[in-house]
């Protein structure tokens, strides 16, 4: 049998996602049983220039974690899509972008201020600031050009399957490692590794009805663990999160933070969540409403924490 | 600026808002054409991905308008769009957009001239805040 060629990635990415497929523990030997890995730079030698020289398509899979924040990032994108017959965005980043997508809340230059002159740990006097080309005496510097807006995978390039998570747990990379080996794979664009229904479809807690009075961010209180952490006052997105996670985050006590993504046929899942929000406050007038809402501390990036880059408004960049 | 007329969307409930939309016109009440009626069966079925849609799509402006609190054909639709309003306006404020281009308000059935007098105040407030889009994207933004 001929051994699938298969290429792992990060763009702008924490590396949780390169971990989670490490993460599969002793099946990684099955997996370097039926693929031959071509390029992993979390975990193998191989350069850049050994990807330029293979043929268009000659790669079977490509799983391409991490949001395109740079030109680095976007040239690798291309790349990876010419040499790749099936490429997968693989966790949040690369699908909605992730964590690193919050940044597009602000203005290019606001985030260079604030990393390279304002935080007080920073001592640079002369405000360097990193540039695209600099000259030195042994030549010219190169660095990747970073971007006003942090972009989705689909953004640069085309995609074929979606993976959310953040990161993909591992019974379900595995699964869907196994699918692409026996070449049972649903049709293009479709979203792998995840269930239609949402999370609150799996969550094995006690719900009745629910009215809040008051919302509390999760130092505040130690939850009930047999109750709906909703009902509790806890900003869980369960309600408009995709399921397939194995509810992990509930089952250690902590409220659901959304990273499987919208369900099926929804835009946008922080809009989803203004509406349940809205739906179950307990309030009759203004002033309630408002001193309730007063306990979300900041809406946007709580509902928005991993879809920023495939939201409908652009925050900054409008 | 100058010759500016902005695009106002505005989600009208069936039962209350959108007769006395109705009730304006027949009444032949003057009032800007700058808003863009779309007839929804109750403002608690104004999902907010409409106005962000709205906005993405080159709204400068939203109005949501229902019934009278207590007058909801389905009794708490309106209780709903009343609820998640706040939370609305502070979401999108986070993404830039200025609270005054989203406005709310009860107009009955009756109301054809409180509905003509909020469409002329809300188009003024709109054009003096100017286009929703104020500049292109800067370089770097966009790539591909």
């Amino acid at each position: 049998m001929v051994k699938l060629k298969l290429a792992v990635y990060w763009a702008a990415s924490c590396g949780g996602c390169d971990v989670a497929v490490l993460d599969v523990h002793e099946k990684i030997l099955d997996i370097a049983a039926v693929a031959d890995i071509v390029l992993w730079p979390v975990a193998t030698d191989h350069k850049y220039s050994d990807v330029e020289k293979m043929a268009p398509g000659s790669i079977d899979v490509c799983l391409f974690n991490g949001a395109v924040r740079n030109s680095e990032n976007e040239h690798m994108a291309r790349m990876l899509r010419e040499k790749s017959r099936v490429l997968v965005a693989f966790g949040s980043c690369a699908v909605s972008g992730g964590i690193p997508a919050l940044a597009n809340f602000k203005e290019r230059e606001d985030i260079l201020n604030r990393v390279y002159q304002e935080t007080p740990s920073t001592v640079n006097p002369e405000g360097v600031k990193p540039v695209p080309e600099s000259a030195v005496p042994e030549g010219t510097l190169h660095l990747p050009e970073f971007f006003g807006f942090v972009h989705s995978l689909d953004q640069v390039v085309e995609v074929d399957y979606y993976m959310p998570g953040c990161p993909p747990t591992a019974e379900r990379i595995w699964e869907v490692v196994q699918a692409i080996v026996s070449g049972n794979l649903p049709p293009r664009g479709a979203t792998v590794g995840a269930l239609e229904k949402s999370l609150c479809d799996q969550c094995p807690r006690e719900k009745h009805d629910k009215k809040i009075k008051r919302f509390y961010r999760t130092h505040e209180i130690i939850p009930d663990p047999d109750r709906c952490l909703l009902e509790q006052g806890l900003l869980c997105l369960g309600p408009v999160t995709r399921g397939g996670c194995g509810a992990q985050c509930i089952s250690a006590n902590m409220p659901c933070r959304g990273c499987y993504g919208p369900l099926p046929g929804v835009i946008e899942q922080g809009a989803k969540y203004i509406s349940s929000i809205g739906a179950i406050i307990d309030a009759r007038t203004q002033e309630e409403v408002e001193e309730i809402l007063a306990g979300i501390v900041d809406p946007a990036g709580t509902f928005y924490r991993f879809g920023m880059a495939t939201a409908l408004l652009k925050g900054a960049n409008r | 600026m100058e010759n500016f007329e902005p695009t106002i969307i505005g989600f009208l409930c069936n039962w209350c808002s959108y007769a006395g939309a109705d009730l304006a016109g027949v009444s032949r009440l003057q009032y800007p054409p700058n808003l863009r009626v779309v007839r929804v069966m109750c403002s608690g079925r104004v999902d907010p991905t409409f106005v962000f849609k709205a906005f993405r799509e080159g709204a400068d402006g939203v109005l949501i308008a229902g019934c009278h609190p207590g007058d909801c054909h389905y009794t708490d639709g309106n209780y709903n769009t009343f609820k998640r309003f706040p939370l609305l306006l502070k979401v999108l404020e986070q993404f830039g957009v200025e609270r005054e281009r989203v406005r709310l308000e009860w107009i009955s059935a009756a109301e054809g001239t409180v509905f003509a007098g909020v469409v002329k105040e809300f188009t003024e407030t709109i054009r003096r805040l100017g286009p929703y889009r104020k500049e292109l994207p800067k370089g770097g933004a966009k790539i591909g």
